[in-house]
């Protein structure tokens, strides 16, 4: 198991991913070179607020004020989603 | 059958012209020629109706795709149609301004072929002299643009010893990812076969090493791996089922579910010239006819991986067993597995010379003759 990152990190989309809304599927969508992820609905709000200027702290405080949730829980659904998708190479964090 | 989903991706084969002569190309043994590919008009129109269906990704392809001078016009479509934009390329063709243009379109990443890292057995399997040089000149162009770099190795008996190598450049290079690619044996992979096929021995050491790599480089790069079949217990799932993720169009619109569903026989595949591509998708009968799950024989039908593998690739069991309709002989479940495991055992212990895939090659073997490369794209 990683470490888990720090909360002054600031995560960004990696070189050449896309992260966009859908029309056709109603949906958010990561793209990636020869890959493509669909974030559900909790994921896709995570990915809403990485944009390679807030800390990962800054992150986890939002979505834990917004969705009245404690901030552990939430650190730690946010850390274990962006880590995975660092080793996928869409995320630099 | 559940509701039809939208296509992920579009593979789009705007020229068969290549400047290389690869004798593991993916593209049809009869390859098409300049004079019957679709027009400007015509690829602009597709693209706009890929989008309108669906498609996430566009992946410009060849043949050398950069041998097309309105490629960044193409790429530019895509762009402002949100599509993720991809090129698959030999590199031998971009200079500055080549990679200035399709920058300047919005392109989101490029795939550079490498054939080994040794510049002598490369441009030999490549048939094409100072390929390599031109290779690596490409990357750092690439690179210096700020764009992501993936390097994809096809690797197969005559360079694999090289694959330590070969992630030791693309690390060196700044690749954000890497394809190591074992040949699958279509068309021309397949006449060649037993000049490319590695021992079972050799492809166990090269999994090893990858895995070994994979491991060291997490975060940092994405190494892609695809393996042969010829040694395999269970089928890969070919193009993530037949029309189910991906369309491919060839130079003159011919839209097919794979690039080599042409070596099947019975079928007419429709042609974007004629048909929108939502209707194809939708509609066709060369689409629909292994969709799903509903055409599987046994041992597929009731397997419990139907859904995972599709029931692995129409174009090898044909290849195989002569039947397109059944299981893909690479699953050890299928009655004609021992085919498959035929071939790699009676596998020559000397590769024989390549068959160089070159227009109207497919008749004989013969040496790689160098050809003067096309001009630049720009």
């Amino acid at each position: 198991m990683s470490e888990r990152p720090d909360d002054s990190v600031i995560p960004a989309f990696a070189p050449g991913i896309k992260f966009r809304f859908d029309q056709v599927r109603n949906a958010w969508v990561v793209l990636a070179p020869e890959r493509a992820f669909m974030p559900d609905e909790q994921a896709a709000e995570i990915l809403k607020l990485v944009d390679g200027q807030r800390s990962l702290g800054t992150i986890i405080d939002d979505l834990a004020r917004r969705f009245a949730a404690p901030r552990e829980v939430i650190a730690g659904d946010v850390a274990d989603m962006l880590r995975d998708l660092a080793d996928k190479g869409a995320i630099r964090l | 059958m559940s509701t039809l989903e939208p296509p992920m991706g579009l593979i789009a084969e705007i020229t068969h012209r290549c400047p290389l002569q690869c004798p593991y190309c993916s593209n049809p043994l009869e390859l098409e020629r300049a004079g019957s590919e679709l027009d400007t008009a015509t690829w602009r129109r597709v693209l706009d109706e890929a989008a309108a269906l669906g498609v996430l990704q566009m992946h410009f392809t060849g043949g050398e795709p950069t041998a097309r001078r309105d490629l960044p016009e193409l790429v530019r479509h895509a762009s402002s149609l949100q599509m993720y934009t991809n090129i698959i390329t030999s590199g031998v063709l971009l200079d500055e301004r080549a990679i200035a243009a399709l920058v300047a379109a919005g392109i989101d990443h490029i795939q550079l072929s490498f054939q080994d890292t040794e510049a002598g057995n490369a441009d030999r399997i490549a048939g094409l002299r100072g390929a390599h040089a031109k290779k690596l000149k490409a990357a750092r162009l690439i690179k210096d643009a700020g764009l992501p770099l993936t390097m994809n190795f096809v690797v197969h008996r005559q360079n694999l010893e090289n694959l330590p190598a070969m992630l030791a450049l693309a690390e060196d290079m700044g690749a954000s990812r890497t394809e190591i690619a074992h040949v699958q044996y279509y068309g021309w992979g397949l006449r060649n076969r037993d000049a490319l096929l590695p021992s079972r021995a050799q492809l166990e050491a090269a999994t090893v090493e990858v895995e070994a790599a994979r491991e060291r480089l997490k975060g940092r790069m994405v190494i892609d791996y695809v393996v042969p079949d010829y040694y395999a217990r269970r089928p890969k799932a070919c193009m993530g089922g037949w029309a189910r993720r991906f369309i491919n169009i060839s130079p003159s619109g011919k839209a097919m579910p794979c690039h080599a569903a042409e070596t099947l026989p019975g079928f007419t595949f429709p042609s974007v010239r004629e048909t929108s591509l939502g209707e194809i998708w939708r509609d066709s009968p060369a689409f629909r006819r292994f969709r799903g799950t509903d055409w599987m024989p046994e041992p597929c039908r009731s397997c419990d991986r139907r859904e995972i593998d599709w029931g692995g690739c129409r174009c090898q069991a044909f290849a195989i067993t002569g039947d397109a309709s059944r299981t893909d002989p690479a699953c050890a479940l299928s009655p004609d597995h021992a085919l498959m495991e035929a071939v790699a055992e009676g596998r020559s212990s000397e590769p024989p010379a390549f068959l160089y895939r070159r227009i109207g090659g497919a008749g004989a073997a013969d040496e790689p003759s160098i050809r003067e490369a096309l001009e630049p794209a720009q």
